[in-house]
């Protein structure tokens, strides 16, 4: 008895720091890494770093918002970060899913942007995202596959009254 | 201890990886690498029996019961958003899969142009500008760089045009404004796509300003000559011109808006007053009344 509490009292610290490595490593890969490519021009328009920054914290959340709105089948999810066409397709999907019984689960791990464009009048930017993602499909909440994916998308934000919105999100073939 | 988690925990990522490295290795779908939007096309499969087959994407995501060892065709119009997009065949226990992307359709459908200001001084240089985003049918943006053209025609002037190549999907330009005031069609044409945005090019600021005297009764009558900007056209009315007159170190000021673009005003006719004019930044000349000019 004497022993076994010894032995319980050394491997709970044990546990306790266990845990905490995993929660961390689980909380770290909840953030993707980013990686921004200088942005020595980008058209007409000077973008200054501030904007900069806006624009890629809004992206990255909509990222966050289509993978949350994709995996519970709520299209009022993508309301937030995304307009226009973008927000209409997704919401298609979203449908779509619901429709099937199905469910996606995105997890973006990494990101590497470059804004392209930033018209004369600051009405829209666009950047490309070489992004990493794991995909997982589930039909009736039935995991079907975790793909692994590497994909090229172009985005188009446009300024609303408080942040940068998604208006145009398509991949490309890289 | 935190190396050894780190090794379970990148060991396991690397078990994971290459589960569906081998997947991806053994698959025997044959997919087309790319799909152009809206264009039919079909996947081959092997075997026998019956699956299920499901195209995943974040434009599109398609299930469909197959039959393995037959090509499992779509039509046209199945597929259209363009995007990456994961096939999975799934049978039982055993599944196979591969990945596609399908394209934007070529032909330029609809425009989204931007015309900035919508109303712009006359003779401004680079003082309009056109940017376009190029789509197909589907709502798809297309990359492929395309000749987009610009065209800005208004009241005087031949017309100016530019001729753009799109890069990722978008062109822009900038045009000077016209020198005489009124609309102007500003168009942007892709294909046969175009679209088109009216700028109201109205008059500058006023470029000279010059008020002539003459008495009535007590008084002074002013009026100055009709206020034009630097390209002849006349300011528009309701633009204020103020009216100063000093006399023996007291100043006395009437703004006056300009209607049927003339300024008029009286004010006391004090031998020896002077009295100036000014609009903006513009001043006018000056009356020593009393005098004479």
């Amino acid at each position: 008895m004497k022993s076994s509490r010894r032995k319980l009292s050394t491997v709970r610290p044990l546990l306790v720091a266990c845990s905490l490595l995993i929660a961390l490593s689980v909380q770290g890969s909840d953030q993707p890494a980013v990686h921004v490519a200088p942005t020595d021009s980008v058209g007409p328009r000077v973008l200054e770093k501030q904007t900069e920054e806006a624009v890629i914290r809004d992206y990255l959340q909509a990222w966050r918002s289509l993978s949350s709105a994709l995996e519970e089948n709520r299209e009022d999810l993508l309301d937030p970060d995304f307009v226009g066409t973008a927000k209409e397709k997704l919401v298609d999907t979203v449908r779509e899913q619901e429709k099937l019984g199905l469910q996606t689960r995105y997890r973006d791990s990494a990101h590497d942007l470059q804004l392209v464009f930033y018209s004369p009048e600051g009405l829209s930017v666009q950047l490309i995202d070489t992004v990493t993602y794991d995909v997982q499909l589930m039909d009736h909440e039935k995991v079907q596959t975790t793909q692994h994916v590497r994909a090229r998308y172009v985005a188009v934000l446009t300024p609303t009254e408080v942040r940068w919105k998604v208006r145009v999100f398509q991949a490309e073939p890289e | 201890m935190k190396s050894r988690l780190t090794s379970l925990f990148l060991g396991g990522l690397i078990l994971a990886a290459t589960s569906n490295l081998a997947v991806s290795q053994t698959s025997d779908l044959r997919i087309p690498t790319t799909v152009e939007a809206g264009a039919a096309f079909s996947i081959q499969t092997t075997g026998s029996g019956n699956a299920t087959l499901y195209i995943v994407g974040l434009g599109q995501v398609l299930r469909r019961e197959v039959q393995l060892g037959e090509p499992i065709p779509f039509a046209a119009g199945d597929l259209h958003n363009a995007g990456h997009y994961l096939v999975l065949v799934v049978r039982d226990s055993s599944t196979e899969n591969g990945a596609f992307d399908v394209t934007e359709a070529p032909q330029p459908s609809t425009l989204s142009f931007l015309a900035r200001p919508s109303r712009v001084p006359v003779d401004l240089r680079d003082g309009i500008n056109g940017v376009v985003y190029v789509f197909d049918t589907f709502q798809n943006l297309i990359l492929q760089p395309t000749q987009a053209s610009f065209q800005l025609s208004g009241v005087a002037g031949a017309p100016q045009a530019r001729t753009v190549l799109t890069r990722n999907g978008v062109a822009w330009t900038k045009m000077n404004s016209a020198s005489k005031e009124g609309a102007a069609q500003f168009v942007a044409r892709v294909g046969s796509a175009s679209d088109t945005r009216v700028i109201t090019q109205v008059p500058g600021d006023p470029c000279s300003l010059r008020m002539n005297a003459r008495p009535s009764g007590q008084r002074l009558a002013l009026e100055t000559d009709p206020v034009r900007d630097c390209s002849g056209n006349p300011v528009p009315d309701g633009t204020v011109v103020t009216f100063t007159e000093i006399y023996n170190g007291d100043e006395a000021t009437v703004d006056v808006p300009i209607k049927h673009g003339i300024a008029r005003t009286e004010m006391p006719a004090y031998k020896g007053a002077t009295i100036s004019v000014a609009t903006g930044v513009v001043m006018g000349n000056e009356i020593h009344w009393g005098g004479g000019q």
